[in-house]
């Protein structure tokens, strides 16, 4: 028995990735294991580029991800096994059902049936789909195809999930819900990594918070040394971060 | 779409265009050179062959004119602009219904340019008065369709008209040729219905020359009079259409934006997950999706509509001469690679959660491979009796046409692959407009494959020039395909 527990969920060095202009630019992150750590920035900060290469979706120019241990880039089978993405508009299928929408997901990552639908059916029930269950999702409210889509990526259980602005658009309720589900995953010792421009859930639900600008992490900590950082005794997080922000583009 | 957005490809893209240009005006040459020099006062014979290819062309803009209502009706991309705006929408309706008429008159242009310019050449001026009658049936096609359309709408309401218009127009466009086709089996064994419509039975039964039902063919002849009647009614027809339903138009624009897709409950037939390897996930969500979706599944199964008149003749070839099972070897191959070039724009470029399945712990190869599986394997489910049946009449003509149907289903397939773009499966009949070269690439590949398939099955040996041409488009559709990361 490997006896050795990493002691970051994700740990980036280095990460590089231009497209017009530099997106990500030498970025070095770390997220500890069981953490809920929010990442913040400007619009084209670099926030979702960095989640997508993270996840395996977009290729770095160069620099190295490891999440829990295992190198993302070298093995990215075995990295998408523990990791979960949901991105800001859900992609789910409109022709099928929750519960099918979850046993498509729990085939694709190889869950074992029992167990998989097991874990759907408490999924549904937390997120409140149980009425809907067994409906198409092509009716759906942009909330419920949301919640599908965080079902979907929990399923498999992943010791690490990433959500790319997932509360735009939902109303209250279904936000409370979605943020439950997501700190009783915490709460059980998974890791949450979570871009949002809702700075209250930042401020909220954070045990630490990165600012990014310019595709580099110009700050990160908790709300706390966020503020101490920013040198502005006990203001919100909104002056803080635009504080922290407007100093690398005054610097430029 | 032609150059992909680079600009280094216009030279390329235009040498092509004009080299497809000579090709079908040679294509033209050797089909309709031969009725360049016939007499403006034709016989009934020559009128019936005329007035059947006109109708052929009506019944193919038709299905293409109702397509584009359908759209603009359900279109919700610039709805809220136009009736936000300070311009009467019943004049920007107006503009809309003429723009999709003028489309489709171009379309028709552009397809019969090659033909008409050859009786030209040939023939003298006169044939000019074909361009007219090539309009007069487009905007006899587009008034229609906006009729049709519109009394779709209003009987059985906007929530079915999308998929019951979408079928109208697919027999619409394929049941005058399948019609011809099977009456031309059931009289004459054939699958030709120029056979059918140059048949002494069916001049017998027309109306004599002096009936007004000839003045389109009359008009294509080059009888200015006949011309004039003939385009200038279909355009007064048009243009009722037009200031008939554009006042209307925003309403049932309105009410198609309008409806709601909720409430699908979906019966299970079984308790529990079942167990699945992730390419047998992937495929059965493949299936699943395509079975449950009746619109995608009516523009996809509308290609095998054009299967039942090969069908009959496998049906008619039983007890009798198994030598015309040989002309049924292009037919299968050409639909099998039609058929599978949709499926496979379904399963590879019209994935709805793309982020999903790259995230999966697989292999990409296994993703495309498990895609590209639930492609042959649909393709194999509908071909399969045909090939079954064919076997028991004739096995070397049914192991013909089975590598036909392979290797064209294939090649579709690996065009789709190599094109693949991304995009939502409610995009499916955007497919033809995002890439260009990927639709000809598609249509000349399983037009090359059916020749070749179609010549071999006949033993000739000029299968090999046919299949050298295939191989090249393929290489050549490979060759300008965009490289993917």
């Amino acid at each position: 028995m490997n006896m050795h527990t990493p002691l970051a969920a994700l740990e980036i060095r280095a990460l590089t990735k231009r497209f017009d202009r530099p997106a990500v630019d030498r970025l070095d992150l770390t997220v500890r294991v069981g953490e809920f750590y929010c990442l913040l920035g400007p619009n084209g900060a670099g926030k979702t580029t960095t989640l997508r290469m993270v996840a395996g979706l977009l290729s770095p120019d160069q620099g190295s991800i490891s999440v829990f241990g295992v190198d993302a880039l070298a093995d990215p089978v075995e990295a998408k096994r523990i990791m979960a993405w949901v991105s800001d508009e859900p992609m789910i299928y409109d022709k099928l059902t929750p519960t099918e929408y979850l046993e498509f997901v729990a085939g694709l990552w190889g869950i074992e049936p029992a167990l998989a639908e097991a874990r759907a059916t408490d999924l549904i029930g937390w997120l409140g789909l149980g009425a809907n269950a067994h409906e198409r999702c092509e009716g759906f409210s942009k909330g419920m195809r949301q919640k599908v889509a965080l079902a979907g990526a929990l399923v498999h259980d992943p010791r690490l999930i990433i959500l790319d602005e997932p509360l735009t658009g939902l109303d209250a309720g279904s936000a409370r819900q979605v943020k439950t589900v997501l700190r009783e995953r915490v709460a059980a010792g998974h890791t949450v990594i979570m871009t949002t421009h809702i700075l209250e859930v930042a401020e909220r639900m954070a045990d630490r918070i990165g600012v990014i600008a310019g595709g580099r992490l110009i700050a990160q900590g908790t709300l706390d040394e966020l503020r101490s950082k920013a040198g502005k005794g006990d203001q919100s997080l909104e002056d803080t971060f635009l504080t922290l922000v407007a100093e690398p583009v005054e610097a430029a | 779409m032609l150059t992909a957005g680079k600009p280094h490809r216009i030279r390329v893209v235009a040498l092509a265009l004009v080299a497809f240009a000579l090709f079908m005006h040679l294509v033209a040459l050797s089909v309709v050179a031969q009725f360049a020099e016939i007499d403006p006062d034709a016989d009934r014979g020559t009128l019936v062959v005329i007035t059947g290819c006109a109708l052929l062309a009506w019944s193919l803009m038709m299905s293409q004119a109702m397509e584009s209502v359908t759209r603009a009706f359900y279109a919700r991309s610039d709805l809220d602009l136009i009736l936000s705006s300070p311009v009467a929408s019943r004049r920007v309706f107006a503009v809309r219904i003429a723009t999709m008429a003028a489309s489709t008159m171009l379309m028709a242009i552009l397809l019969a340019a090659p033909f008409i310019n050859i009786l030209i050449w040939r023939g003298g001026l006169r044939w000019l008065s074909a361009y007219g009658v090539v309009i007069a049936v487009g905007a006899l096609a587009a008034g229609l369709s906006v009729a049709l359309t519109v009394a779709l709408f209003r009987s059985i309401g906007p929530k079915r008209t999308r998929l019951a218009a979408q079928i109208v127009a697919a027999i619409v466009g394929a049941t005058f040729v399948i019609g011809l086709q099977i009456a031309a089996i059931l009289s004459y064994g054939t699958l030709s219905y120029f056979t059918f419509l140059k048949s002494d039975l069916l001049v017998s039964l027309v109306p004599a020359v002096e009936s007004a039902v000839w003045w389109p063919a009359r008009a294509v002849l080059g009888d200015l009079a006949a011309l004039a009647v003939v385009l200038g009614g279909t355009l007064l027809l048009l243009a009722g259409a037009i200031a008939l339903f554009s006042p209307r138009f925003g309403d049932h624009a309105t009410a198609a934006a309008g409806i709601s897709e909720s409430g699908v409950t979906q019966r299970r037939w079984r308790t529990g997950f079942r167990r699945a390897s992730p390419r047998a996930a992937l495929r059965r969500k493949e299936w699943t999706l395509l079975i449950r979706d009746p619109w995608l599944a009516s523009q996809t199964l509308m290609q095998l509509f054009y299967l039942l008149p090969p069908g009959l003749m496998l049906w008619r070839a039983f007890g009798s001469n198994n030598a015309d099972l040989v002309l049924l070897v292009p037919v299968l191959v050409m639909a099998a690679g039609q058929l599978a070039g949709g499926l496979a724009w379904l399963a590879i470029s019209g994935e709805d959660a793309p982020d999903l399945v790259a995230t999966a712990p697989v292999p990409a190869q296994w993703i495309v491979r498990a895609k590209m599986e639930a492609v042959t394997g649909s393709v194999a489910v509908v071909f399969a009796p045909f090939v079954i049946a064919m076997a028991i009449a004739s096995p070397g003509d049914a192991l013909v046409a089975a590598a036909g149907i392979a290797i064209s289903a294939a090649s579709a397939t690996l065009i789709q692959l190599w094109f693949r773009i991304q995009a939502k499966r409610k995009h499916f009949r955007r497919r033809q407009t995002s890439s260009r070269i990927a639709t000809f690439a598609e249509a000349f590949s399983s037009i090359a494959w059916a020749g070749t398939f179609g010549l071999a099955a006949a033993g000739r040996w000029q299968a090999a020039i046919t299949a050298l041409i295939a191989i090249g488009i393929l290489a050549g559709a490979r060759a300008v395909a965009p490289k993917k990361i």
